[in-house]
């Protein structure tokens, strides 16, 4: 089981959250920055997993992260999940944001925070892996995007974005 | 309304959207808290308008804030209103919001049932998804029961997408819903075998966490998993499936043999590390399941440790840190082939980043020996000096300490080196482990007593250097040394060269400034030193001295008797008061030594912490039993004078009781020392021998020849390695001598002599420098050897620890909406019908109002109900329906499950496919099949003490259209595999088999597997549907039966509008609603997709049930493809039978005696011949198909009860001899009684 998703930048400041199991919005909070303090303080090329922080779990889970410019994705995953496949998980959902996105950068995360969850919401769900395959997820955002462009066009005024 | 939409767009324009939202916050950087504030205001605003694109809009902005840590549980009902938009873009956002922030606790949770299930039925396969999605985040109990069924529906949706979203929820439901786990299993189950490989990965994925909490429920379905890993092709499956193999091989050794081929062949073959790594970690797991005996495994660990040692050696810091990992598992059980690569290991330790670190350590911890555990404990007290984070280097320290002292300090062979190591520890600064290696030192001086003379040498130099500790405040982690020493030093003072000293030590102004509790244990042990100084100084009769400490405690206590701790105040001046009257008897010359002494006589032992726990109840004592009777309830005080001895009667008896308690009781410790005597698990109270070091001939050898204050003063060399030194030589001697000794032995036989030659030391060579009797924690006598006292009794998996193969009973059934005629409908609840919350649409904002009383009034009243029983709440939610279709019809939703196999067929298939020799994967496949054909020819020799299970189990089971999903099955199977399964039923003469049950008991293991059997008949059939049924007769209701009807959709097109009649007869008649005519129909109250399969229920009123009767009926309906919808009917018999009637009753032999006995009922009798199969088939039959359940059974002889509905009792008695089965019936009713003889006959003939 995947206990949570965390995306946030250099500086902790989250970009995404997403939790499997129900805490309280402060609690989830001091996970982010405890989770940020944990993963912040390591160099770059030091192993990817290292055991959860003492909110989520301790040393029954494990925190598998990767860092991207100026993104950390930190998956918490309990022992039934491979650190290996979460690893490889992590990279087809960033892949995937940069073909939903175009050249995926934090902003587009900043400004499009539901449209990340979207595409996570195809990738997992309630904690389980749903979809590996990131055509399949592709595709599935995409019949979103255009159930909702179709929606758009018939109920309002289509909007510019500024 | 359109010119609202456009001005409600327009009015949007100028609303912020979420990226307006986070823009401002960006810019706004200074005043950020003031600014969301403002924001969420006019958020509140936005929530007040109508327009639902307004609230969508506002809910997406909440979604952000959320994240950013704003609590938004205000407007949890504003995202259930924009959940049950109907628009996808909206309905989106409204499940988006309500998955973060809802939870259990989220009251307006229960408003959603509706729209949820509104939702997961919508024609819109991405309504669907997302109301999954969504639920997957917050399902609650009450949701998971109440959906539970709609989602097993949606598991055999047409679309893989759905599909596979509903299987994995499913895990949701079951952890929210245990009960929901049985009746869902066979579908879950069957969906390992899904077309679509991401179905098929679902299924494996929730399996899978399933079986990690309680995988030997799962172990049946090793051969199922077993194909799919030589079969699949998808590595995140295949890790899944050998993750899961790796929980499984624990519970069967027979299947890790199984495994260890097919893993190494993947471990070469496979290109993917993440795949490499986890077949290695099963392999690991098999290796440690088969561990001993399994000579012929070296080559699969050599190769797993090989393989490790390339992931080690790798650059990616992520394969080296899984590599120790992975290592450390194989160490339990083959520590040799890990040591050869120590090495590898401690080169990680020098490793730059700290959690390889942390792993090479506790490698390490597994790879000492005796021989090796000083040279590592050096190595890392090198480390410890060179760590520069704390963290790390308390993480040393107590690996360090855990290394020495695991399993009983065994491979500690020198104590004194132990102390040293313990006492350079305390040099650390800032540890936060003063008190982890106090408690060392506690218990090594307390359970080895040859080491406690040097113990008490080095803890008194470390009082004296107590300011070397203390000097810095900070570092007040580490005094909790001083707890110890101060202990050690008191307790065994008799081993001090100069208590005077360390009295003195301990006394010092400055121990004021400890913590409370050491200061405590300070004055308690000055007071014990003080004792041991009195004796000697009396022993030398030299008054002057004794008198002289006697002032010291004088002088120096009222220090502690100030202190601000209780403790330390109360215990000062306790002592002070003595020490004051002590000096008085000597000012007397009163020789008081002995006295003052016996102060502190006697020795502590150390107690096993589960010690308390273990006392076992004293025999005779029962905590439950009333010590007083109370007063019965039933008698009221006037009712009878009570007499006056009354009061007397009973304290005569207890005294009695009593008297015959102590013979009683001599007795019994008789007894009870006859059996300690006789058990070899009890742990007798002397110290036990258990760890004594059995060292000939170590006395002689040097060991404390150190100059002792040695350990903090000398700054260069740390003490410790002398011991290393120390240790070498004594080895090389000891070599030496039994080099010696054995040459002496070669050459008394040199026949044999190379045998014994010395190559590297074993553990066993290695003699401990001390005789070393490691004292064994005390357990109170009696204690119990049992450990199982370590379950968490919260863990939710807990309750998903549920035996899966087991036959449905008829209880366990998903919850559905049941339709229950008699319930009138109030007029309340029909205006409250109506005001459900679906209507997000425009509306004046006056009526919007009072909706929202309503939907308050909604709440209350639904949680009310929840205290009700839970059929009266189903009912009524049925009622709140807002659906006005599926308000007032009659209808049970219910998707049947296909019941799982028997036990005893798994069982057996289990063991057949584990009992095979290896076959290659391709063939594994069809093992499975003729497993229960191969049973066959064992089975006429069917055990005679193996009955039939309890009635409970042979109740009739919804089972899936049987037809259909064998079809379904068949097709996905390959040729060959098909014709065998064809002629092993052919073989039973089943031809209907798919849904199965059986009425074995679990214990049966010889006897052949049970065929599968399903209760439901066809009803009618055309190319777009097909209707099976099955009628149910019902305790509670003597004149009611119901007829549960599964209807499949087999076209490519949706039906809908689907309605069900029956002419009623005089006898028979369809229940209908209240105020709908005789001759009106019942809508089905679902829609099917194509290709699904749901299940209605209707309940029929019957009044006489001695004949079997047919009802003419009609199934009309629509259906709906792209372009067009056509009306449809279909016309079908239902053939109501006698046994119908009949409910499956228990009843106990004497009570079956008596029955037959009465003379009431009436004879018949029947004779079949040509029945060929196993008796416990024949009897399994009429169970499952005429509800008879088994009395009694004697060889081929059986005893069977029915009852009808209307109470008529129906006796069997079942003989069989050759192919011959001759049944004897008696009944009240005789002409049911021939009825159902004659049903029976027709079953028989049928196979």
């Amino acid at each position: 089981m995947i206990k949570a998703i965390l995306i946030f930048n250099n500086h902790g400041k989250p970009r995404l959250s997403k939790f499997y199991e129900h805490y309280t919005e402060d609690t989830e909070q001091q996970i982010i920055r405890e989770t940020f303090h944990l993963v912040s303080k390591r160099d770059e090329n030091i192993c990817n997993f290292l055991e959860g922080g003492l909110l989520i779990g301790g040393s029954e889970n494990k925190l598998i992260y990767r860092h991207y410019a100026t993104l950390y994705f930190v998956f918490c995953v309990d022992s039934s999940e491979s650190e290996l496949g979460i690893l490889d998980l992590i990279q087809v959902f960033v892949e995937t944001l940069d073909k939903c996105f175009e050249n995926v950068c934090e902003l587009d995360l900043i400004f499009h925070m539901d449209k990340v969850h979207n595409i996570l919401a195809e990738m997992v769900m309630g904690g389980m892996v749903l979809e590996t395959n990131m055509s399949e997820i592709i595709t599935q955002a995409e019949a979103h995007n255009k159930m909702e462009k179709s929606e758009t066009f018939i109920f309002q005024c289509p909007r510019q974005d500024r | 309304m359109a010119l609202k939409i456009v001005k409600g767009s327009i009015d949007r324009m100028f609303d912020k959207n979420l990226q307006d939202l986070v823009r401002g916050i960006r810019n706004h950087k200074e005043d950020e808290a003031k600014y969301i504030s403002t924001c969420i205001d006019e958020i509140k605003q936005e929530l007040k308008q109508d327009n639902i694109a307004v609230k969508a809009n506002a809910v997406c902005k909440l979604t952000y804030l959320q994240m950013l840590g704003y609590d938004v549980s205000w407007a949890a009902f504003n995202i259930v209103e924009v959940m049950s938009s109907s628009k996808f873009t909206y309905k989106r956002i409204g499940y988006l919001a309500a998955s973060q922030c809802f939870h259990e606790g989220t009251d307006v949770i229960m408003l959603t049932t509706n729209q949820i299930r509104k939702d997961l039925s919508s024609p819109n396969q991405y309504d669907t998804g997302v109301a999954l999605t969504g639920l997957s985040c917050f399902v609650t109990p009450d949701l998971a029961r109440d959906l539970a069924n709609d989602i097993m529906t949606l598991m055999s949706h047409t679309k893989p997408y759905i599909r596979k979203k509903a299987v994995l929820i499913m895990y949701k439901v079951f952890l929210k819903y245990p009960e929901s786990l049985r009746p869902a299993f066979p579908r879950l189950k069957e969906k390992l075998e899904d077309p679509d490989p991401g179905v098929q990965s679902a299924a494996v994925n929730v399996i899978c966490e399933l079986a990690r909490r309680n995988p030997k429920n799962y172990l049946s379905l090793a051969p199922l998993f077993f194909k799919l890993m030589t079969s699949s092709t998808n590595n995140w499956v295949l890790i899944k499936i050998i993750k899961l193999f790796g929980a499984l091989t624990p519970l069967e050794p027979r299947l890790g043999k199984k495994l260890i081929e097919p893993l190494t062949n993947l471990i070469h073959s496979t290109s993917a590390m993440s795949l490499l790594y986890e077949c290695v970690n099963t392999v690991i797991a098999v290796l440690i399941s088969l561990s001993s005996g399994m000579p012929n495994h070296s080559a699969s660990i050599q190769l797993c440790v090989q393989k490790l040692r390339i992931l080690i050696e790798d650059s990616d810091q992520n394969l080296k840190y899984l590599g120790l990992l992975a290592m450390s598992k194989i160490l339990k059980t083959h520590p040799k082939s890990v040591q050869s690569h120590k090495d590898l290991i401690l080169q990680c330790l020098d490793d730059k980043d700290e959690s390889i670190r942390l792993r090479a350590l506790d490698l390490l911890y597994g790879m000492v020996s005796k021989k090796n555990l000083m040279e590592i404990v050096k190595k890392l007290m090198l480390h410890v000096d060179k760590a520069e984070g704390t963290t790390y280097r308390d993480e040393l320290l107590t690996k360090i300490i855990d290394i020495c002292s695991q399993s009983n300090y065994q491979y500690i062979t020198n104590f004194e080196w132990y102390i040293s190591i313990l006492v350079e520890l305390t040099r650390l600064e800032g540890t936060r482990h003063g008190h982890l290696i106090a408690s060392q030192m506690l218990d090594v001086a307390i359970r080895v007593k040859a080491i406690r003379g040097f113990a008490v040498a080095q803890m008194a130099t470390l009082l004296d250097n107590a300011h070397l500790l203390t000097g810095n405040t900070q570092r007040n982690g580490i005094c909790e040394v001083l707890y110890a020493a101060a202990w050690i030093c008191g307790e065994f003072s008799e081993h001090l060269e100069d208590p005077m000293q360390t009295l003195e030590a301990m006394l010092r102004p400055k121990v004021a400034t400890l913590p409370g509790h050491i200061q405590a244990v300070y004055v308690q042990n000055a007071a014990k030193l003080f004792a041991t100084v009195l004796q000697k100084h009396e022993g030398e009769t030299d008054s002057q001295a004794a008198q002289e400490t006697s002032q010291l405690l004088i002088d120096r206590l009222p220090l502690f008797v100030q202190s601000a701790n209780l403790e330390v105040q109360e215990r000062a001046s306790c002592i002070l008061q003595l020490v004051k009257y002590i000096q008085k008897l000597q000012q007397k010359n009163v020789e008081v030594a002995e006295e003052v002494t016996a102060l502190f006589a006697g020795e502590l032992n150390p107690v096993a912490p589960k010690a308390q726990k273990k006392v076992p109840i004293p025999e005779g004592l029962d905590l439950d039993a009333w010590i007083n009777e109370p007063p019965s309830e039933s008698e009221s005080e006037d009712e009878k004078p009570k007499v006056v001895f009354a009061k007397e009667e009973p304290k005569h008896y207890r005294s009695r009781h009593t008297e015959v308690d102590e013979k009683e009781l001599a007795r019994r410790r008789e007894v009870r020392k006859q059996e300690q005597a006789n058990n070899p698990f009890y742990i007798k109270a002397s110290p036990s021998s258990q760890k004594v070091y059995d060292a000939p001939g170590v006395e002689h050898i040097p060991v404390v020849q150190i100059d002792l204050s040695v350990p903090l003063k000398v700054p260069g060399m740390p003490m410790s390695d002398q011991y290393l030194k120390l240790e070498e030589e004594r080895r090389q001697k000891e070599k030496a001598e039994r080099k010696k000794k054995e040459k002496k032995k070669k050459r008394e036989k040199r026949g044999k002599g190379r045998k014994a030659d010395s190559g590297p030391e074993s553990e066993e060579d290695i003699t401990p420098a001390h005789q070393v009797d490691i004292v064994t924690e005390e357990m109170p006598e009696n204690a119990l050897p049992s450990d199982d006292d370590d379950k968490d009794p919260n863990d939710p998996h807990k309750a998903l620890d549920i035996d899966l193969d087991k036959p449905l009973a008829d209880s366990e059934k998903l919850p559905v909406r049941t339709h229950r005629p008699e319930v009138l409908k109030s007029p309340a609840e029909d205006r409250d019908s109506k005001s459900v919350p679906q209507e997000t649409k425009k509306k004046s904002s006056k009526e919007k109002k009072e909706k929202k009383k309503d939907k308050e009034k909604d709440r209350k009243r639904s949680k009310e109900e929840k205290k009700k029983k839970k059929k009266h709440k189903e009912v009524e939610e049925e009622l709140l329906e807002s659906q006005p279709e599926e308000a007032v019809q009659s209808e049970e939703t219910k998707e049947a499950a296909a019941p799982p196999t028997s036990t005893s067929a798994e069982a057996s298939d289990l063991d057949f496919w584990l009992s095979s020799a290896p076959v290659p994967p391709a063939a594994a496949q069809e093992v499975t099949a003729p497993s229960s054909a191969a049973a066959v020819d064992t089975s006429s020799a069917a055990a005679p003490e193996s009955e039939p299970d309890e009635p409970k189990d042979t109740e009739p089971e919804d089972t899936k259209s049987s037809k259909h999903k064998k079809k379904k099955q068949k097709k996905e199977k390959e040729e060959k595999e098909k014709k065998k399964k064809k002629r092993h039923h052919h073989h039973h003469h089943h031809g209907d088999a798919g849904g199965e049950d059986s009425v074995q008991n679990g214990t049966v293991e010889e006897e052949e597997p049970l065929p599968p059997m399903s209760n439901y008949s066809l009803l009618a059939e055309n190319s777009y549907i097909k209707m099976v049924y099955d009628i149910q007769g019902n305790h509670q209701d003597e004149s009611k039966v119901v007829v549960s009807v599964i209807f499949e959709n087999k076209s490519d097109s949706f039906l809908k509008s689907m309605e069900f009649n029956v002419l009623d007869s005089l006898n028979s008649k369809l229940q209908r609603p209240e105020g709908a005519g005789p001759h009106d129909g019942l809508t089905v109250p679902f829609q099917l997709p194509p290709g699904v399969s749901n299940e209605a229920r209707f309940v029929f009123s019957v009044q006489s049930i001695v004949m079997p009767q047919k009802l003419k009926g009609t199934l009309t309906f629509i259906v709906k493809s792209d372009e067009s919808s056509t009306h449809e009917k279909l016309d079908f018999k239902l053939h109501f039978t006698c046994t119908s009637y009949l409910i499956t009753t228990p009843c106990y032999s004497d009570a079956y005696a008596k029955l037959l006995e009465s003379g009431d009922l009436k004879g018949s009798s029947l004779r079949l011949e040509g029945i060929n199969m196993p008796f416990h088939h024949l009897l399994a039959r009429i169970c499952f198909h005429h509800h008879f359940s088994v009395v009694e059974r004697i060889d081929s002889c059986a005893s069977m009860y029915s009852r009808s509905i209307q109470g008529h009792h129906v006796c069997l008695l079942v003989k069989t001899s050759d192919q011959t089965v001759s049944i004897d019936a008696k009944c009240d009713e005789p002409s049911l009684l021939g009825n159902v003889l004659d049903e029976i006959k027709q079953t028989f003939s049928k196979c």
